[in-house]
């Protein structure tokens, strides 16, 4: 025990040094030339405090000096647990949706703009998911065909003045078939190299969006795209059909929560249906799958569209929010946040999904205020999840696991 | 025996690159027999079963099944024509559970009410399976694993089954185990089974015929039981 408690000193007072190192050029060493070492000291001193206490409660913790605390939370944590599993599913999942629907009711403008950006990337991290969470394929190119759903509905709509419910399905359709072109050649390529290969083809698709200056009018954007619209009926002279633009922030909100349900149900649907259970082998184990009869490739194709396709789903109702598409939307920082909300949430399954992307754009949009250090912040919680829960927020449940067949 | 072999290589030539692993590999597999293939590492044993299941291409010759050339046809094809492979190191996918990969095995069929009879016959063969079907397949121990991927592969029903080294890494106990249930699946469904072992003693007792294989070539050929006696298999294989 002692010995025990001597090497957790050690390492933390090695670590302790470590960081006074590290932090001094940060802090010390000033741009006219001037050291310094009084502020470096008292960042430093703060961070040692605070670790110190942590490391304190950990170790106290472990040696069971916290059971008085420890034990109550942890009996309120099991009665919570029980008392969520009488509750059944479809009653959780009906709140959820009566309390998405009422949001915008409460809420202000900047919420509800914070919301339906949640809501665009939850489509685009369950579309991910399909190609990183069920068939394994580490596709970091991924928001090119986010651009192309964008520029679909942008190019549609200004050229031909096509509506946005007409184009919504073009939009999935072009970048599904983008997916398809890149997919191809790119598919016999098997992990890393396939993650290089489609990172390559996400800039290409970004690079002729920025040079394509006669139809995509490159960096300059594309301006003038028209929000959606729907009928409503109307009774003033005589019953008729009227034309009703969805400008307000709240009924944007609304369509995004659409595009955002038809996913969930969408992904769902295919993660328990006979094809997600094919993409499962096919990341389990590639060659085995192949010799149980699974078309690889071909599956490997379909996850690949099928991804694309909610993809495009969410540009196109990116590019009609915004008003305005370009190139700059669709870097490869998007693509790395994208991948990063799936990776904190639980590869493979839904809930956590959601709730990473939820984690990732509320908090830095909460962190506002410490600006400069929301980067850091940002990186430092992501270390910390990948060391403490690795296979994310809400690990994914076992696929086809049904409840009541648990034992046995 | 009938005449007419259910498979057949014709002077197989394959390659990694420029390492030639098979050079010139012809073996007959008649329908029902067990036929075991042994030889050292290196050989080319597991690289003529992925050769026979298009999982590596071949260079020159054929392979025909069922009358039929194969070669050339893509690996997912076969499993629908009675073809199936367990591969080396078992190969099961460790994060689904044991039921679903025994339905990875019958993916290619739609009919559900044949699928869970194939389910039910295989928990008989292999009653461990049936306590553990919930559990994960990477959590199975070795011999459980290698059950799974054995009856993985009965999931396919198959005509013709390859096994690659089914008693790799496992106690002698379990090797037995396996074997018995090999000898079963053979006489009681009339499945053709090919086996390729290191185990050269437990495989040519398994088996009717044999072949060895050394850097690539069909170094002999003959009945299992004569292999088994014969003083240079002992020496080489048999450890005396």
């Amino acid at each position: 025990m002692i010995q025990e408690f001597k090497k957790i000193w050690k390492s933390y007072a090695i670590g302790l040094v470590w960081l006074f190192g590290l932090l001094w050029p940060l802090l010390g060493i000033h741009p006219d030339g001037t050291l310094s070492f009084g502020k470096t000291f008292t960042v430093w001193l703060y961070i040692a405090c605070g670790s110190f206490v942590c490391l304190l409660l950990y170790l106290m913790n472990k040696s069971g000096g916290l059971r008085v605390v420890t034990t109550p939370l942890a009996a309120a944590r099991d009665k919570a647990g029980t008392f969520y599993g009488t509750v059944p599913v479809w009653v959780w999942l009906g709140v959820a949706l009566v309390l998405a629907c009422i949001f915008p009711l409460f809420t202000s403008r900047y919420a509800q703009d914070v919301a339906i950006n949640v809501l665009i990337y939850v489509c685009l991290g369950l579309g991910l998911n399909i190609v990183i969470g069920l068939a394994g394929m580490l596709d970091l190119g991924y928001i090119a065909f986010y651009g192309v759903g964008a520029y679909s509905y942008a190019l549609l709509n200004t050229t031909y003045g096509m509506s946005f419910w007409v184009c919504l399905p073009f939009a999935a359709l072009f970048a599904g078939i983008a997916g398809c072109i890149i997919g191809y050649p790119t598919l016999r390529m098997r992990g890393d190299y396939l993650a290089i290969v489609t990172l390559g083809f996400g800039e290409i698709v970004r690079l002729i969006l920025n040079n394509w200056m006669e139809l995509t009018n490159g960096p300059n954007g594309i301006l003038g795209i028209k929000v959606p619209s729907i009928y409503i009926p109307s009774f003033e002279n005589g019953f008729h059909f009227e034309l009703f633009h969805l400008k307000k922030l709240y009924y944007l909100y609304y369509v995004a929560l659409f595009l955002a349900i038809v996913t969930i149900i969408s992904v769902y649907r295919l993660n328990y249906s006979r094809i997600g259970r094919a993409w499962e082998s096919i990341r389990e184990d590639e060659t085995a799958a192949e010799l149980m009869g699974v078309n690889t490739f071909l599956l490997k194709l379909l996850a690949y569209a099928m991804g694309a396709t909610f993809a495009g789903l969410a540009g196109a109702f990116f590019s009609s929010r915004m008003r305005f598409v370009s190139p700059e939307s669709f870097t490869f920082l998007e693509s790395a946040m994208v991948l990063c909300m799936v990776v904190l949430g639980g590869m493979g399954s839904i809930p956590g999904i959601i709730l990473g992307v939820a984690a990732l754009i509320v908090l830095p949009e909460a962190f506002r205020e410490f600006e400069l250090y929301r980067m850091l912040v940002f990186g430092l919680a992501m270390v910390v999840m990948m060391l403490f829960r690795p296979a994310g927020l809400i690990p994914a449940q076992r696929v086809g696991t049904r409840s009541e067949e648990k034992e046995g | 025996m009938s005449a007419e072999p259910i498979l057949e290589l014709k002077n197989v030539y394959s390659s990694y690159g420029r390492i030639k692993a098979l050079k010139g590999i012809s073996v007959k597999v008649f329908p029902g027999e067990i036929v075991a293939m042994i030889g050292a590492n290196g050989a080319g044993k597991s690289t003529t079963l992925m050769a026979i299941c298009g999982v590596v291409p071949i260079e020159t010759g054929e392979i025909i099944y069922n009358g039929k050339p194969i070669h050339g046809t893509n690996a997912e094809k076969l499993p629908p024509m009675g073809l199936c492979q367990v591969p080396e190191g078992r190969r099961i996918f460790p994060r689904l559970t044991v039921e679903e990969n025994l339905e990875l095995g019958a993916f290619y069929r739609k009919e559900r009410a044949a699928i869970d009879d194939d389910l039910a016959h295989v928990y008989d063969l292999f009653p461990i399976l049936k306590e553990r079907r919930r559990q994960q397949g990477g959590t199975l121990s070795g011999g459980e694993q290698q059950m799974l991927a054995v009856a993985r592969a009965l999931m396919t029903r198959p005509k013709v089954l390859l096994l690659d080294e089914p008693s790799l890494g496992l106690a002698p106990l379990i090797v037995q185990k396996i074997f018995d249930i090999i000898a079963t699946v053979n006489e009681e469904e009339g499945t053709t089974i090919l086996l390729v072992e290191q185990n050269a003693n437990m495989a040519l007792q398994a088996a009717q015929r044999g072949y060895v294989l050394e850097t690539g070539t069909i170094k002999m050929e003959d009945e299992a039981g004569a292999l088994l006696h014969n003083p240079e298999i002992r020496k080489a294989y048999l450890g005396e």
